[in-house]
């Protein structure tokens, strides 16, 4: 056992150290979190809290959270050594999250929409009536006041401890963003490491634009299923985003440095606004609050007069 | 042969069935002894099979959920291909998803029941070992949802309202399925039918494995056959994942509660059609009969809402599936 304490102790001092879950280099705390958790030798995107990622994503202070009390009821009774109810006591006391999703209306580069956020933390990011019911009634909002919606998945899949009514969650997501198709509104899905099961086979794969996270885990059954029922090795990259691009499955690849200023873009597009202007990535401020909120009025503003030419945009496409 | 004997007794599923098939045996052989010669057993008989016709009843009526869906897995159990030689005075098969391939998984194709014309799609598992492997033991592939999509697309066109046999251990997990987009062809049915606009009707006719049942699952009446199931991972896969062990599947089969009266109590389902006595397995005509008459019913139904009420009242359907505390739900 020697070797495995030392093996921890390098892990650990202080937690000044974090070691990267792809290629294991040690990468030092303070940088990680300052690179977005984004692995600085290997690219390797980590699996971000959902309240970071809405921290990183909106436009500062415009995020407003919606419907955060809702909580599941164990219709089941459904006890796998620990009872259900107990189990959602104890993960909502350890992440201080009632659920697997937090959602809200907020302004992306200054493009009013509703966001909603997987959060995998809470046991594994499953999908059960809490988050299908607050991405209806998101999806019903946004229909409603013809916003556009972005929505980040980061789940294993449905649900076991609520057995089929996970199942039908599938179908309730799929209904609403069909009332938001009627309304004419656009929906993103942003898919982050890992989205398997239910939520890939639902929600996320249908939303007018699918974007991806370099590197995510993207399917519909896991890999180790799939390795077992044909009794094969899987190939190199398989179910991971450039798999998934390559294959025709999604739009975009976006790293996270360029999710927010892509979103922004995108969302602009979406709402006939200029994207040009919109791309023109913010003075970043994140502390000053009202700087941000000024840039970004500006930018909407400038739009029709931007003649710089975009730098970022050319690079990309 | 060891292999068998070295099996847990709980993971035999249909043990139950045992003192049952003894007891017909033993009835048909005394039917054949009192043919063969000039024995009186009629008396004998008749009293056997009283017994029999009692402890069927009895033991399914106490079923445990594993043990139902082994029933529901049972290899004599009707399934789409004998609901469409049983039910149906015609039928023109419709091949291909006009992309990449004709999924044997599911069948689809134009039907006539009766007073009652409609687009069937259903979840094909095969009889023959040679059928079953090209079936894929019902496990569908991206293409043969795309094929049912096309198909509900072409019903939609020619105002045939839809009916869907499910009956899948589940979408299939396999590289190329992957490739193709397994997810998002299963998604994009569930996204589509809530704005096809023609009556759909499922029915959940042995097993109702997760995503790839559901794929085909979106209806204004859902219903499940008696001893059929519904659940959102097999109890194998539940038991591996949260009791790390596939022998506990009986108990994930408890804790799941997949069975239809469960799905029922859940308001899940619309209607449990009950199956003959002793199950479908027993009885393929008798059960045919009774699905026959129930989806008549609900094609009257259905036919006579129009299309707004019935685009809305599918959404609200689902929409009203577990409801958590504190939501706001409108209209509710």
């Amino acid at each position: 056992m020697a070797w495995t304490r030392f093996g921890k102790k390098k892990d650990m001092p202080g937690g000044l150290w974090i070691k990267c879950e792809s290629c294991g280099a040690m990468l030092f705390r303070k940088e990680f979190e300052q690179k977005k958790r984004v692995c600085g030798t290997c690219g390797y995107h980590f699996t971000l809290p959902a309240r970071e990622r809405i921290e990183m994503t909106a436009d500062a202070g415009s995020f407003e959270e919606l419907w955060p009390d809702l909580v599941a009821q164990d219709v089941l009774g459904f006890n796998d050594r620990v009872p259900y109810g107990e189990k959602l006591t104890q993960t909502k006391a350890k992440t201080g999250e009632a659920d697997a999703i937090v959602v809200g209306t907020a302004a992306v580069k200054g493009v009013p929409c509703a966001l909603g956020v997987m959060n995998f933390q809470f046991l594994g990011g499953s999908m059960g009536m809490v988050v299908g019911e607050k991405i209806a009634l998101l999806c019903e909002l946004a229909a409603k006041r013809r916003l556009p919606v972005v929505l980040f998945a980061c789940s294993g899949g449905a649900r076991m401890h609520e057995g089929a009514v996970s199942l039908m969650q599938m179908a309730k997501t799929c209904g609403a963003l069909q009332q938001l198709n009627r309304a004419g509104c656009v929906s993103i899905s942003v898919m982050t490491h890992p989205t398997t099961g239910g939520v890939t086979a639902s929600f996320a794969s249908v939303c007018d634009l699918l974007l991806a996270e370099p590197g995510a885990l993207i399917g519909f059954a896991g890999p180790r299923v799939i390795a077992t029922t044909i009794k094969k090795e899987l190939p190199k990259g398989f179910q991971r985003s450039e798999f998934l691009l390559e294959k025709g499955q999604i739009d975009r690849i976006v790293g996270r440095s360029a999710m927010r200023d892509e979103l922004g873009r995108l969302l602009a597009y979406a709402t006939g606004r200029d994207a040009v202007a919109a791309f023109k990535p913010l003075p970043v401020a994140a502390d000053d609050e009202a700087a941000v909120a000024a840039a970004a009025a500006a930018a909407a503003a400038a739009a029709a007069t931007a003649e710089k030419p975009r730098k970022k945009g050319k690079v990309k496409s | 042969m060891t292999d068998a004997a070295a099996k847990p007794v709980v993971q035999d599923g249909l043990a139950f069935e045992r003192p049952l098939i003894d007891l017909q045996t033993k009835i048909a052989e005394l039917q054949k002894l009192s043919a063969g010669s000039h024995l009186e057993l009629s008396g004998e008989i008749e009293l056997l099979e009283e017994r029999l016709r009692r402890q069927t009843a009895e033991v399914y009526a106490q079923l445990s959920p594993w043990e139902r869906v082994n029933v529901a897995r049972h290899a004599d159990r009707p399934m789409t291909s004998d609901y469409i030689q049983l039910m149906l005075d015609d039928f023109v098969e419709l091949h291909g998803d006009r992309v990449f391939g004709d999924d044997r998984a599911i069948v689809t194709g134009l039907a006539s029941m009766g007073p009652h014309r409609f687009l069937l799609v259903g979840h094909r598992k095969g009889k023959t070992v040679k059928d079953r492997l090209a079936c894929n033991f019902g496990c569908a592939h991206p293409e043969g949802y795309r094929k049912a999509l096309q198909k509900m697309r072409l019903a939609e066109k020619m105002r045939l309202p839809i009916v869907s046999f499910i009956n899948t251990p589940g979408a299939y997990p396999g590289i190329g399925a992957e490739e193709r987009g397994q997810a998002g062809a299963i998604a994009r049915n569930i996204l589509d039918m809530f704005e096809i606009k023609v009556p759909i009707v499922a029915l959940v006719i042995g097993e109702g494995g997760s995503g790839g049942a559901l794929g085909i699952g979106v209806g204004d009446r859902v219903g499940m056959l008696e001893n059929s199931y519904y659940s959102v991972i097999s109890p194998e896969g539940c038991a591996a994942i949260l009791w790390k062990s596939g022998d506990k599947a009986p108990e994930a089969a408890d804790a799941l509660k997949l069975t239809s009266k469960d799905l029922q109590r859940l308001g899940l389902v619309d209607k449990v059609i009950e199956e003959p006595l002793g199950g479908a397995h027993r009885d393929p005509k008798g059960a045919v009969e009774r699905v026959k008459l129930q989806l008549g019913a609900w094609l009257e139904e259905l036919t006579k809402l129009s299309v707004e009420e019935l685009l809305a009242q599918r959404y609200r359907k689902f929409r009203g599936m577990g409801t958590p505390l504190g939501s706001p739900l409108p209209g509710a």
